[in-house]
């Protein structure tokens, strides 16, 4: 061998060792069965209080881990790959634009829970209880209230309003291929107008100057004149947002600068599920702790964390909520399993009307 | 192995048996917006890359002669870009050049107009300057570092011949920078080619990259195929690419006798030298450090007047789960992440560097390229990957932690590995037999001669290995992990929700996060000067 060759491989060597020990250290901190692991697999933007899940450990004695796999659509793929051999016990956070795709894909086992008594059967999209509701936020219209006390204009009041001239260059929404409240806006459209008007309305939309962005953080914060430098005083977001602008406000505020547009035909609720995952390690207290996220103590905890409303009617909502976040009138329902097969079709149209 | 048994892994469950329909290839060069994706992701990094090299070669030229009060600071401020999340990218610009940015509203109150004179947003500017903010470092750090060595004396003798100093940088100095040059271009070009965020919320849904369309296909609309094909037409083109990009730099490699930098800096003496200093501080200060300034201004001032409320609410240890990311704890696990990264990607690539610049055989000529694909391959194709490969024992990786620093290391290595390479390339094998003949051992002769020599480019790598982590770059953010969120994350979660609060809070950590990376930076340069003095 060319001597000269010999620090390389004393490196690589080295490299070698150095990668082993990391493996090593890696495997022996997981190999510490002193008490039962349960896995929960959820997305990003999942949050909740240490107690509650500290509750948890210490009335199963086991030890809870929170893995989190990217957006919504990101952990649901994650779990669909590994179907055969899943990273978890319990997945949380498929919604209702994607649950068709999960229950068709049979990643979730039957359980029916004895709290489901306490949640609106409305909400219980999944008859065969492979998939229970959580929370639900309604995808709807923000409006700037400033900037339309400044006006002679009223805000909008439903989608139609949107076309009207007074309202050009107002609007900016997210794109349904990139975001899940821009997806849940185009449903709205598609509920209202019908399969055969929704393109319409958003050929309308666009000669009428809506913008376009790619997700809610570059809407909101980007574009929405209400939270931003940005220049549109309508936006695609939650019903609830105008509680988190009062509750993550830092002088307190007593009433909040935006407000959502809740009429019927104008909002999608997006509903939030849990699920008990095929193949789980430990299927009894997956099972237990799906039944302890739907109980009160753990429901009482989502507004303030999540910003979206409890599925549980038994659960009390916090003084924030009461005064300021809506619900919906008349949501539009679109059914699940028509949602599956449609939805790529209708963002490909929606694409090529808008953006093309 | 912890690339290409992934990758192989996921194309392999994508291709093959798809857990969901799909187009396929046919499909694919059916459909008329492929091509045009391609096309558009090929000429906007190609761009970009001629843009920032534009950018960031006075940039350099300033580094490698110059001595001058706050030049480490300076430069450790370059390359910090490369660490912001591109949402908070976007919003420092906003502030600067959206509709009713810092430039707009001056425009319009001193010109008295009605509409704001500059548009920026969601146009392919935009999309081609943060793709120099982002990349400039690059251009500066390898380009810069390189030059340093190489001895002003040839361009002197060249000089005393009487040729004009644009004759001596075309006629001799250009020439021994090339392989300098192509590295850097070679990183920018690759980095580009795969953009994803910058696209994704600067350019806005009209443009998309190939990886935007891979993203949009396999998370939201389930079509691992059609993703899948993608992602080969990626590699295959970024590969095509590479590969003549290391051919052409193996020709040009130029063996020099490399040249202390001490002695090639100087401070500035004439009023050309002034106004040179003067002139690349002002781009280095409009085009990077004026949108990080603005986003520092924003994490200080709330709805009325200057307020440090947001740091304090950083440091809130509150209870009932209202920020449950505790900044020490981000902070924390980001530098841990990122001294992991560090050190495990300096070893390999100055292992892998070596190798390379020795060996002329075929084997190491199709591996030069195939080096860079980490960074050209789809961070989403990856990510699905590692959790399709490491599902079994003995690699039941899937929920480690050390899934994090490995994901890192793959993206960080090419840069080290590209900011080692010129460097090794250039030193005369003259030099290790003259050690040899000495009696020094290999090893002696690597610690005493070799390293030495490298100890410039092995910190630009360091520097680089150490931003790509802090930075989560690719395949990290679709990699799980349990949760100790790093810094970056924290951005994220704290933009996921309305409320000025949030807002502030997002911004403070954005600071934080700059503040840290400078420090790193600073530290990391601070070894290499003391290591250099014992050798």
């Amino acid at each position: 061998m060319d001597l000269r060759q010999r620090p390389a491989r004393v490196l690589a060597a080295t490299a070698v060792i150095v990668l082993c020990l990391a493996l090593a250290a890696g495997c022996g901190t997981r190999r510490e069965p002193a008490s039962p692991t349960l896995t929960v697999m959820t997305h990003d933007s999942f949050k909740i209080g240490d107690g509650v899940i500290k509750a948890f450990e210490q009335e199963n004695s086991c030890k809870v881990v929170l893995l989190k796999a990217g957006d919504a659509g990101a952990a649901l793929n994650q779990a669909l790959l590994t179907k055969n051999n899943p990273m978890a016990d319990v997945f949380y956070g498929v919604d209702n634009t994607f649950m068709g795709r999960a229950l068709e894909a049979d990643l979730f086992v039957p359980h029916p829970s004895p709290l489901l008594r306490d949640i609106p059967d409305d909400l219980e999209l999944d008859k065969g209880y492979r998939l229970l509701p959580v929370d639900y936020g309604d995808v709807c219209l923000n409006y700037d209230k400033k900037w339309f006390m400044k006006g002679p204009l009223a805000p909008p009041a439903s989608l139609e309003d949107l076309l009207k001239p007074a309202y050009k260059d107002l609007l900016v929404v997210e794109n349904p291929a990139t975001s899940s409240p821009g997806l849940a806006f185009l449903l709205v459209t598609v509920g209202t107008f019908g399969e055969g008007g929704y393109l319409a309305f958003w050929k309308a939309l666009k000669n009428n100057g809506v913008l376009v962005v790619s997700g809610w953080e570059e809407a909101y914060w980007g574009q929405f004149s209400a939270a931003s430098k940005g220049t549109r005083p309508i936006v695609v977001s939650y019903a609830t947002s105008p509680a988190a602008e009062v509750y993550f406000s830092k002088e307190k505020l007593e009433a909040p600068p935006t407000e959502a547009v809740t009429a019927p035909g104008t909002t999608f609720r997006q509903i939030e599920f849990v699920g008990v995952l095929k193949g789980a390690a430990n299927p009894t207290l997956a099972a237990r702790f799906v039944d302890y996220m739907l109980d009160r103590r753990f429901q009482e905890d989502i507004p303030l964390n999540m910003f979206v409303f409890p599925s549980n009617a038994k659960a009390a909502l916090p003084e924030v909520f009461l005064r300021y976040a809506r619900k919906a009138e008349k949501p539009v329902v679109i059914d699940v399993h028509r949602l599956e097969k449609m939805r790529e079709a209708w963002i490909r149209a929606w694409t090529d009307t808008v953006l093309r | 192995m912890f690339f290409f048994y992934p990758l192989w892994r996921i194309l392999e469950v994508s291709l093959v048996s798809p857990p969901g329909g799909g187009a396929g290839l046919p499909g694919i060069i059916a459909e008329p917006v492929y091509p045009r994706v391609i096309w558009f992701t090929a000429w906007q990094a190609a761009a970009s890359t001629v843009l920032t090299l534009a950018a960031g070669l006075p940039g350099a030229y300033v580094y490698a002669r110059y001595r001058f009060f706050g030049k480490r600071l300076l430069y450790a401020l370059t390359a910090v870009p490369f660490v912001l999340p591109s949402v908070v990218v976007a919003s420092g610009f906003k502030a600067l050049l959206g509709p009713r940015g810092v430039l707009n509203t001056w425009a319009m109150g001193a010109f008295h107009m009605e509409a704001p004179p500059i548009r920026i947003e969601h146009t392919i500017w935009f999309i081609l300057l943060a793709h120099v903010f982002y990349n400039h470092a690059v251009v500066v750090r390898i380009v810069g570092g390189f030059w340093s060595r190489l001895p002003p004396s040839l361009a002197q003798a060249a000089r005393t011949l009487g040729a004009s100093p644009l004759k001596v940088f075309t006629g001799v100095t250009l020439p021994l920078l090339v392989p300098a040059l192509a590295a850097a271009s070679m990183l920018v070009f690759t980095f580009c080619f795969s953009s994803f965020g910058v696209i994704l919320i600067l350019g806005g849904p009209r443009f998309a990259t190939i990886e935007v369309e891979i993203y949009r296909q396999a998370v939201h609309l389930f079509d691992l195929k059609t993703a899948g094909v993608l992602s080969l037409i990626q590699i295959g083109f970024a590969l095509a690419f590479l590969g003549f990009y290391t051919g052409l730099m193996r020709r040009t490699a130029h063996q020099f006798s490399p040249h202390p930098h001490e002695l090639s800096q100087r401070p500035p003496s004439s009023a050309k030298d002034y106004a040179l200093l003067f002139g690349n501080g002002m781009v280095v200060l409009a085009l990077l450090v004026a949108p990080m300034a603005a986003l520092a201004f924003q994490s200080v001032h709330g709805p009325d007047g200057l307020t440090l409320d947001y740091y304090r609410r950083l440091f809130e240890n509150t209870t009932d789960g209202l920020f449950i990311v505790s900044p020490l704890k981000a902070l924390v696990s980001s530098v841990s992440f990122a001294s992991a990264t560090l050190v495990v990607s300096l070893v390999l690539g100055l292992a892998t560097a070596i190798h390379l610049s020795r060996d002329k055989g075929v084997f190491s000529r199709i591996l030069d390229p195939v080096l860079m694909l980490p960074l050209a391959t789809s961070a989403v194709t990856l990510g699905l990957g590692f959790v399709v490969a490491f599902d079994e024992p003995p690699l039941n990786l899937r929920r480690s932690v050390i899934l994090v620093p490995i994901a890192h290391t793959l993206v960080a290595y090419p840069f080290v590995v590209r900011s080692l390479l010129p460097s090794l390339r250039g030193i005369p094998s003259s030099l290790r037999e003259a050690a040899y003949t000495l009696g020094a051992s290999p090893a002696r002769t690597f610690v005493s001669v070799i390293l030495p020599i490298v100890s410039r480019a092995l910190a630009v790598g360091a520097v680089f290995a150490f931003t790509m982590s802090i930075g989560e770059f690719g395949a990290t953010l679709f990699v799980a992990r349990p949760a100790n969120p790093t810094m970056t994350l924290a951005v994220y979660r704290y933009l996921s929700q309305p409320g000025d609060l949030n807002y502030g809070c997002a911004m403070a950590m954005s600071t934080l996060l700059m503040a840290v990376t400078t420090a790193g930076f600073l530290f990391l340069e601070r070894v290499r000067f003391t290591g250099e003095g014992e050798l």
